[in-house]
């Protein structure tokens, strides 16, 4: 919601500055019906997650409709499961974004070079994104790791691996694994799409002045795609931030607590304990968070464009 | 956009053909929603339910024309859920009051938290009008947990408790012998001799949740002299029986249980089973009408392992329950009173076959010759088991609370997941049985907490 308002307020603020002001509204009469729909959908919902914050509402006590000040919120801070909870959101999301962004840079880098069956190739990368998450991550359980038939521990057998429950021995490893496998073929779209807006005459006039293959990528390339980088890393974040499919099939936020994220939490919180005051709570902190995250995405987002519109 | 622009002035006229398109569109609809609301008129009315996805729902589902044929002035409407999914459903309708649904599927832990909310409907009325319902012929075990205040509020569509399934061969192989009533620690003895590489002793199930591993776990908890409980609500999960209790079970898990334990749930356990990768397996009394070759042939049947209590089977009953904020009560109960009659199980054994029968709901049931022959060697026990669990005393220090393999409050289902995610630490290894206990104590005494005033 927050990208929509920032984009809208962006670039009226360049029209207004051109056109008077009774001339920018006949412009924006016809946006209107889009933007009262997406401030509908939105933003009453959001208000209201606000307002329930302050009770301490529970579904299935009756009477429990009681106002509860900053109860809800003081909990946050004290309870020890929603600092399990965003502990293992910030695990998640970093080393999900540090590893998808260092195979997506390879991944890039490669395809960016003359190789044979280039095309096959990028569609094959890019297959892992286009897979629904629930179905992955019911591939990745019951077909890869499963421990009586799966395909690792089958082919890790014969180094003594054949019977590892990976996924209840490793949890926030296999949650991370898996969300590596969705996440690095949208990095390698992103670092590849800057990869070839590079101009091949100054690799070349490195090459020239003697610069070795290295040198050229860490003072060359890697500067000029920089800004992808932070681009995918923050918009990947946005999402990562909120992952909930793949937990639900692979861990179920366990075993305890050791991969419950603050999505998740608000599940268990709002759909096993049926406190809707609590997580309605835990829903607003959330989408502060995000709103930090995206606020930094935008300002990389336009920092490109504007890079772009200077050439 | 374009499309319009290059249009001739010929097809003007277009505008007005796709108006009277749209009022017909609109007219058809408008016809088929009255028609499809019955008029509203009271001539045919159209309830809902919301059912369990088991493959009793699903025989259900295929003879509801038997009863429209019947009752030609009631339409259902057979909604089937994944048991989650079911209950966060039900339960949001029902704390709403929205009234979607007419009846649904609740289970015996629901039915009393619910009664005494108001949120379901008192049945005793209804089934007082119909003097063939036969309400006596419920097994006992099953009807004490379906009422409240000695009123039934919901009735049974499927009974279940747990017992020990074995596969006769494997274990006569190693000479072992399984008694009817058997202690746990036969049973451990029994699984580590017939443990091998390629068959393992014992399946339990391993995988987190209230309703999977906990249930056969507190059973165990149950008869070692545990509880959840003490009279004054203070919480008892940092007792030597439960230390002793979830031990025992890991340890059993580890030395002779089947590998992956943490998602061994009762599908998991019962495809082992079935392709003998395990000799032994103490679950739902459901499993074995479920067996089929080497394993329907070769199983034995015992009562749920015992140390200090006896009887320490679980119970469950998925029954069909009416909420209060239903508009249409009485073609609900028509349909409740059929679809839990005598003549309902042996419709369903005529038409879709003996073995299709819903168990655990009337005793007449299991006089039925042809029922009899049918589920062989596990209907007595079945039987028996239903009727020795108590949900009023499954402990053998008195509790607070009702509930054989679970606590009878609102917290429980929140509870008990945390607590059997803790013991699937455990169960991976990557936490002690003192440590998990620790965390569970603090969880369950928060809860108790809220009832000691």
């Amino acid at each position: 919601m927050s990208i929509l308002r920032s984009v809208g307020i962006g670039g009226a603020r360049d029209a207004a500055a051109s056109v008077s002001r009774r001339d920018a509204w006949t412009r924006r009469l016809p946006l209107l019906p889009a933007f009262i729909y997406v401030f509908l959908l939105t933003q009453i919902p959001f208000v209201l997650t606000i307002y329930y914050s302050f009770f301490s509402w529970n579904l299935l006590k009756e009477g429990s409709f009681q106002f509860a000040g900053l109860d809800n919120y003081t909990r946050l801070v004290t309870n020890e499961s929603i600092r399990t909870a965003i502990l293992n959101t910030v695990i998640l999301t970093l080393s999900v974004i540090a590893i998808s962004v260092i195979l997506g840079m390879a991944v890039a880098m490669l395809l960016n070079s003359e190789v044979f069956g280039k095309g096959i190739m990028r569609t094959l990368m890019i297959a892992p994104f286009l897979i629904m998450p629930t179905a992955g991550a019911l591939i990745w359980k019951d077909t890869l790791l499963n421990p009586l038939f799966g395909l690792l521990p089958y082919l890790l057998s014969p180094f003594g691996l054949g019977r590892v429950d990976w996924v209840n021995r490793f949890p926030m490893a296999t949650v991370v694994a898996v969300e590596v496998w969705r996440w690095t073929p949208f990095m390698m779209l992103i670092i590849l799409a800057g990869l070839q807006s590079q101009n091949p005459e100054v690799l070349e006039a490195a090459r020239v002045d003697g610069a070795n293959p290295l040198q050229a990528f860490r003072r060359i390339t890697l500067p000029l795609v920089r800004p992808f980088i932070e681009l995918g890393a923050l918009l990947g974040s946005l999402f990562v931030v909120q992952t909930y499919d793949s937990i639900f099939m692979l861990t179920y936020g366990g075993p305890g607590e050791d991969t419950t994220n603050i999505p998740f939490l608000l599940y268990l919180v709002a759909f096993q304990g049926y406190s809707i005051g609590q997580a309605s709570a835990i829903g607003v902190v959330a989408v502060i968070i995000t709103i930090l995250v995206a606020t930094f995405a935008l300002r990389t987002l336009f920092s490109i464009f504007q890079v772009e519109a200077r050439r | 956009m374009t499309e319009r622009k290059l249009r001739s002035p010929d097809h003007r006229p277009r505008p007005r053909s796709a108006v009277t398109l749209v009022a017909g569109l609109v007219l058809l609809l408008v016809g088929a929603a009255c028609s499809g609301a019955g008029g509203g008129g009271g001539t045919s009315q159209t309830i809902t339910l919301a059912a369990v996805d088991n493959p009793q729902m699903a025989d259900l589902k295929q003879l509801v024309s038997e009863f429209t044929s019947k009752h030609s002035d009631i339409q259902v409407k057979i909604v089937t859920l994944p048991e989650d999914q079911l209950r966060q459903q039900v339960t949001q309708d029902v704390a709403a009051k929205s009234g979607r649904y007419d009846l649904f599927t609740i289970g015996t832990y629901e039915v009393p938290l619910w009664a005494k909310k108001g949120w379901i409907e008192d049945l005793a009325p209804y089934i007082a009008k119909d003097s063939s319902y036969a309400p006596d012929d419920l097994i006992p075990g099953i009807k004490t947990a379906l009422s409240y205040k000695n009123d039934l509020y919901a009735v049974p569509f499927y009974g279940e408790s747990s017992m020990l399934m074995y596969r006769k061969d494997f274990l006569a192989a190693k000479g072992v012998t399984m008694p009817d009533h058997p202690t746990w620690d036969q049973v451990a003895a029994a699984a580590r001799a017939v443990n091998s590489s390629s068959v393992n002793g014992i399946c339990l199930r391993g995988l987190p949740g209230w309703g999977e591993q906990l249930a056969p776990l507190t059973t165990v908890v149950n008869t070692f002299g545990g509880r959840w409980f003490d009279q004054n609500w203070n919480a008892t999960l940092n007792t030597p029986q439960w230390k002793d209790a979830v031990t025992f079970y890991v340890n059993l898990l580890r030395t002779a249980g089947e590998p992956g334990a943490g998602n061994a749930g009762f599908t998991e356990c019962l495809n082992a089973y079935n392709n003998g990768k395990v000799a032994m397996w103490y679950d739902a009394t459901v499993g074995a009408s479920n067996f089929t070759g080497d394993a329907a042939k070769n199983s034995g049947y015992a009562f749920a392992p015992t140390k200090v209590k006896d009887w320490s089977g679980w119970l469950w009953a998925w029954s069909l329950g009416m909420p209060s904020s239903s508009k249409k009560k009485d073609a609900a109960w028509t349909f409740a009173n059929w679809a839990t009659s005598k003549d309902y199980i042996k419709l369903v054994g005529t038409k879709l076959g003996w073995s299709h029968v819903p168990p655990g709901t009337r005793t007449s049931t299991y006089s039925l010759p042809e029922y009899q022959a049918a589920a062989g060697g596990f209907a007595q026990v079945t039987l028996e088991s239903i009727a020795h669990a108590d949900v009023n005393h499954s402990t053998v220090d008195p509790v607070p609370y009702i509930g054989v393999q679970y606590v009878d409050i609102d917290e429980f289902q929140q509870l008990g997941d945390q607590v059997s995610q803790e013991f699937a630490k455990v169960i991976a290894g990557t936490q002690t049985v003192d440590q998990a206990l620790v965390k569970a104590q603090a969880l369950a005494a928060a809860v108790g907490k809220t009832y000691q005033h």
